[in-house]
Formats: C-alpha cells, structure tokens, sequence
C-alpha cells in the first residue's frame, strides 16, 4: 500500500499525541464569523456515499470560511450509481482538479484504500465502523472548553460501541491524551474486546460503575435497525443504560453529556437529559466548524 | 491424466541430497531419468554408463516434483486472473510438477467435456494439470455431478470450492458416491450462514479496524458434520481444503483416530500469518478463511509437524488489480502462492519451528500424492515419473511480486526475503524452469 499524501486525516490511531494537540491549538484560532481566505482557489470535494446532515454542512461551511469553493458529490445522482469504483471516483474527482477529497463512507477503510491510490490528501469523515476523527477531535475540543486538560479526566462511553465510529476514534484519542476510558453497553454492544483498542479503555456492564465519578459522560446512538439482527430488547436497553437525570446524578457534579446526533430522544437519552444544563451536544455542533477549518488547513499546508 | 510427452533421452542429476520420503531416502544420491522415468537412484558415482544430459546438483536437494492440491487457474473464462499457460509457468517456478484446479471456473468445470478440455495439450500448461471437477452441477449444492464420468475423463477429485456444500443429504450421497468410486469430495469447510458480511477473523485488530469478524467455528463445524457423515461409510474419502483453525484439526485428529479416512491440506498464508498481520485494509490480506489467530496458527504448526495435516497446499488465487484494489470488505478473496510455497515453508516451519526438511517435503510430495491417489507421482523411486524438483534449502532470495510469472500480483508476500529456491524444476525428465 501506498502511503498517504501530506495532510491526509484517515484516522486517529495514527495520529501522535503532539500532533491532535496542534490541530486542537490550530481549531481554537479559527472562527468562522471571521473568514480567513487561507484557502483561496482551492477545490475542496465532499465525497458523500452515506447520508449527514452535521458533517457536511460543517465541512461545507468549513471550506467556505477559509475561502475554498465546495463541491458536493453524492452517491446517488453520481456515476456511483451506474457502478464506479472507489477509485476511478477518486481519480475523476482528481481529474477535475480537487485539490483535497472529504470522504463519508459506508466500508470500513474506504478512505485509506482512497488515500493509497491519490497523490492529494484525503480527509475521513466516517468510514464505515472504522474511525471519524473529525469528530473525535470536536469532542476534544469541546471537552476542553470545559475541563482544564484530558489528562486524567474519566470519560464513560455508553451504548453501541461495536458499530461506532465514534468511539473507536474517541478511544484512540483520549487515550493518547491521557484520559481513562470507561466504555458501558451490553455484550452485544459492547464487547469484551473493546478493552484491547487502546491502553487505558474497559469495558463494564454496569451503567453505574461507568458513571461514578465521570468527568464527561458520553451517549452514543442506539442504531436501531442494527439490534434487530443482535436480538436486543430495546425496553430491556432502556432499562438498563438510557440516560436519565437520575442516573445522571451519579457522575460528578461538573460532568457534561455529550452525544455525537443524530439523538434518540426516549432511547439512549431521556428527552429532558438531551435539554439540560450540563448536556453539550450543540455544543459539539457548533465546535465542528473551527475543527474542521483547522483539519482542512492542515490537509492544505496552512 | 496429463498429456504432456515425455521426451526420450535421460538426464543425470549428479551430487545431490535426495530427499524422498515417500522411498525413506534422505542421503547423497544420484538420480538417473530415462524416458520420462526414473530409471535409477544410486550413491553418488555408482550409476554406470553414460546420460545425453547431466544436471550438476551440487549442494542441492532433489526431491520427487511438488504437487499442489488446490489451485485456483482461473480457465476456462476469466484469463484476466490468470491463463493455464501463466499459472503453471508459476507453479514450475515454484517447484511444482503438477496442479490440482479448482472447479470455480467460469463456467463451473462440472462435465466430462470440460475436464477434457483442461487436459488438452492446447492448453499449453508447463506443468502436469489434473483437474479437480465440481460435485454439484453448477456448484449449486443441489444435484451431485456425474462423478464416475468425470473420475473416467481424469478428474481426481471432486468439489463445489468456493463454496461449501451445506446440505447434510447431498454431502452424505457424495462422500457414498464417491467412496465407491475411491474418489476423494474435497470441502470447503465453511458455514457460509454465519460468515456472510464478516471478511476476516473476530479479534482485537477486527474490532480495531471495524469489521465483522467471523469465528473458527464457521469452519470447525462444518469440517465436524463431514467428519461424522464420512465415518457413515468405511470407503468415502473426505478432504478439508485450506484448513485454518485449531478446532477443525481436533475434529481430523478425532476422525484419523476412528478410522475415517479424512485427510486436510494448510496454506502457507495459514502458517506464515495470523489477523493481527492486516494492515492499512489491504486486501492482499484478504482470504477464504480468513487469516487467523495466533493459537489458531500455533496450533497448525503442530499439526503439520505431528503428522495430522496430509500436504500444504497454496490455494493459490490470482485476482486483478482492480478486484483487490477496493473496499476491503468488497474486494476478492484470495492470494496467489505458488512461487512462495516453498521458501515460507524452509523460512518459517523449518528455520522458525525446527520441521525437519523431509517432513516439509513429505507435505509437497508423498502426502498430496496419496490424497489424491497420484499412483507413480510424489516419489522417486525406480519407476515412477521423472517429475524432479531441485533446490536450494540455504539460498536466501527477495520475492518480488512484479516478477511473478502470474497473470496476477495479489499476495501479501512481496519484498519478502526468503530461504530456500526452487533452481530447476524436472517434469518428465525435460527441465522446463531453471532458477
């Protein structure tokens, strides 16, 4: 395999600690209410074979802030459908003259394989179970305007872990950063062998264990059509795990909620948990702009 | 059987460490080839008379010609993978004298008419081919094939590979079918019910990397179920192709033990690799089965020492670049082999774990031969087939995917540095590679 261009952001693991750091320091001096034309004349291709509504539109805004133009490509409506390969689109969108592709896909690895083949860097926003960095880095970035540092935060990351992307790349980078991690689900979801993707991360059965003295509590999606084939009773999940301003009370005082949406109210959340003080979840919206901007700098040497 | 013709003459392979466990020589020995024959093995300097050619082999071994049970060459309809021209060019590169092939053609190789047209002299293989013929018609795993036809026009064996055959009722009538005719139904152990949308083994780097795993027992299972259903009858003939999991070697072992006669074959992807070796979702790393654990590849090691495994076979499976070059859970499974066989073996079983050389070359020699009841093949003794296979056991060498002989490059081995090198490969006394 070909290594990737410079600049190409395909997952966490990768990644040394000092360089999420940069990247954390680079989000903070971006803001997008005061564009910065670092990117002028370039051609930033998002590359959407699965659906979103928070990564592209902060990608798109993004790019347009740093004063890049945008082009949109989705499967459907796109020579994806008639049945081209991944990468004869990486080299038609090269072709045209992208300067840097963000790729959204359903196959675990499909920005990498994209990354192997392109002389350009490749952003990943979401491949497949695999990693979605920029999302790791936004939960950072918003822990971090609450918390003094990751270091030795506890951070409890409850629900479908084996199907999220999310955590494997919330694991990698709180891990490099110091953090403990606590990951809470059932066996289906939370398998045994989560433990084993980075030092510092168990895995519990029991909500309370994850809770109990939690800096940052942390919901992810319960997939639905996912627990249909593991043969999960959902009342049973929500007695068990959903979060509820009860059980939320175990963790510390100043922890947050956070929660990468699209959210279930009435699942993995009571709906007054996803309104309540603590919780950061639009926050989280809202960090993805200035953290995009920095990865979409960096992808372009800026 | 072939149709290659052997060329009258004699060559004399002078100075050599024979190795031929099928005869229980493991000395200095000269070998004399007359007439597509082995005409005499003598200690060096005591064969008489003159040869039209002598072959210097010197700080070499010679051993009986390899045979490789599982070959995948991808004629007839899809010479984009590979042609029988170039696979036995790479399998006479790799030692190998003669290649079992594998049914999954295009179409399925499940009539008379195509087992003959693989055997064709137009073909033009450089090596011996003998066709292995699908046991269902179609592979469908819903009417058995015409097994005696097929046995006549030179099929050696039978398989749906590929693909399992899950039926309980159309495995149990093949393994009766095929007992009868002293014909070996060769399985691809695999519960495909279970393994659907899971591209490599369950463990830590599946979960690291976000793919489904599938367990061992997708195999174990199935290889269980035949074990039990060829025990049904004291002449059937069951063969677990590329086994890769420690639980479907108890069930060989259990099954050797009862009498049944079960054999098995494992790749050197099996034994050179575990799923902790995926790297960067390259698919070159992407076979069926999958690469497996560690105590799973441990337990291979074993198995292939003590005894219990029957031959190495490469399942070798040339893909385009642009079926591997993909989604690594939508690209084609497999790797090609053949040019590699032997230096993973001398690296890693004999160097690594200690397997005496002749054990090694038991495994491409007597043991495929008698799996798949090669009668005068995978031994040099007097009288048997000039297919001589010459190396160099100490030669360390960089395996080079580029230069493969394959139509395909879709291996994980390249850049590889190797000990031990196939320098001339004999079929019916006629070199026809030279290394």
């Amino acid at each position: 395999m070909e290594e990737a261009a410079r600049g190409s952001l395909l997952d966490i693991e990768s990644l040394e600690a000092a360089e999420l750091l940069t990247l954390l320091r680079s989000a903070r001096r971006m803001n997008p209410l005061r564009p910065r034309p670092l990117l002028r004349g370039k051609r930033v291709v998002l590359l959407f074979y699965e659906s979103s509504t928070r990564t592209r539109s902060s990608f798109e805004i993004a790019a347009k802030s740093l004063g890049a133009q945008t082009v949109l490509v989705q499967a459907s409506g796109s020579s994806i459908e008639k049945g081209e390969s991944l990468l004869d689109t990486g080299d038609t969108l090269r072709a045209v003259g992208a300067d840097v592709i963000v790729i959204r896909h359903p196959s675990s690895g499909a920005a990498r394989v994209m990354a192997a083949h392109l002389d350009i860097p490749v952003i990943n926003a979401g491949d497949g179970m695999h990693e979605h960095p920029t999302q790791a880095l936004l939960d950072a970035y918003t822990i971090l305007q609450h918390k003094k540092s990751l270091k030795g935060l506890q951070v409890a990351i409850i629900g479908d872990i084996v199907h999220s992307r999310v955590a494997r790349s919330d694991c990698h980078l709180l891990s490099k950063l110091g953090a403990k991690v606590v990951l809470c689900g059932p066996p289906e979801l939370a398998p045994d062998l989560a433990a084993t993707i980075a030092p510092g991360v168990r895995v519990t059965r029991h909500l309370e264990d994850a809770l109990r003295g939690t800096d940052v509590v942390m919901l992810l999606r319960v997939q639905k059509e996912r627990l249909a084939g593991l043969k999960i009773d959902l009342n049973q999940y929500i007695v068990r795990y959903q979060m509820t301003l009860a059980r939320l009370k175990l963790a510390r005082r100043d922890a947050i909620v956070m929660h990468p949406g699209p959210i279930n109210r009435g699942l993995e959340l009571a709906g007054d948990v996803a309104d309540c003080p603590q919780a950061r979840i639009l926050e989280q919206v809202r960090n993805g702009v200035p953290v995009r901007m920095a990865v979409l700098a960096r992808a372009l040497g800026k | 059987m072939a149709h290659l013709k052997s060329k009258s003459g004699s060559l004399l392979i002078k100075g050599g460490h024979l190795v031929d466990p099928a005869a229980g020589v493991n000395a200095l020995m000269d070998v004399l080839l007359r007439d597509g024959q082995v005409a005499e093995v003598a200690a060096p300097g005591k064969i008489k008379g003159g040869a039209d050619e002598k072959f210097d082999a010197r700080g070499l071994m010679v051993a009986p010609g390899f045979i490789d049970l599982h070959v995948h060459l991808r004629e007839p309809g899809q010479s984009h993978k590979e042609t029988i021209v170039s696979g036995t060019a790479a399998a006479a590169a790799g030692g190998f004298t003669s290649v079992c092939t594998m049914p999954n053609t295009v179409p399925v190789v499940d009539t008379v008419e195509w087992v003959v047209w693989l055997q064709s002299p137009e073909r033009g293989a450089i090596v011996n081919v003998f066709p292995v013929a699908a046991a269902t018609r179609g592979s469908q795993g819903v009417q058995l094939s015409d097994f005696r036809g097929l046995q006549s026009a030179g099929a050696v064996a039978v398989t749906d590979d590929g693909k399992p055959i899950l039926d309980d009722n159309i495995m149990r009538e093949a393994l009766r079918l095929g007992g009868e005719l002293n014909l070996p139904v060769v399985q691809h152990a695999e519960d495909t019910r279970v393994t659907e949308g899971r591209p490599m083994q369950e463990g830590a780097n599946s979960f690291r990397m976000g793919l489904r795993g599938q367990t061992a027992a997708a195999e174990a299972s199935i290889v269980e179920r035949d074990v039990h259903l060829a025990q049904q009858f004291p002449n059937a003939r069951l063969h677990v192709a590329h086994l890769s999991a420690s639980d479907s070697l108890k069930a060989v072992r259990r099954g050797k033990k009862n009498r049944v006669r079960v054999t098995c074959e494992v790749t050197p992807h099996h034994f050179a690799l575990t799923d902790e070796d995926i790297r960067d979702y390259d698919a070159n790393y992407k076979m069926n089965p999958p690469l497996r654990s560690a105590s799973d590849r441990e337990a291979l090691l074993v198995a292939l020492a003590d005894g219990t495994v029957d031959a190495i076979a490469t399942d070798h499976a040339p893909h385009a670049l642009h079926e591997k070059e993909m989604e690594f859970e939508r690209a084609a499974s497999g790797i090609t082999g053949l040019e590699t066989a032997l230096g993973l073996a001398i690296t890693r079983l004999h160097k690594q774990h200690g397997i005496p050389i002749a054990r090694i070359l038991e495994l491409f020699t007597a043991g495929p031969a008698r799996v798949f009841n090669l009668q005068g093949r995978g031994t040099l003794a007097r009288g048997s087939v000039a297919d001589v296979t010459i190396f160099d056991p100490k030669k360390k060498w960089t395996f080079e995917a580029a230069k493969s002989l394959s139509l395909s490059k879709n291996t994980p081995f390249d850049g590889w540095v190797l000990t031990g090198k196939v320098m001339a490969t004999i079929l019916g006394g006629r070199v026809v590679w030279r290394g």
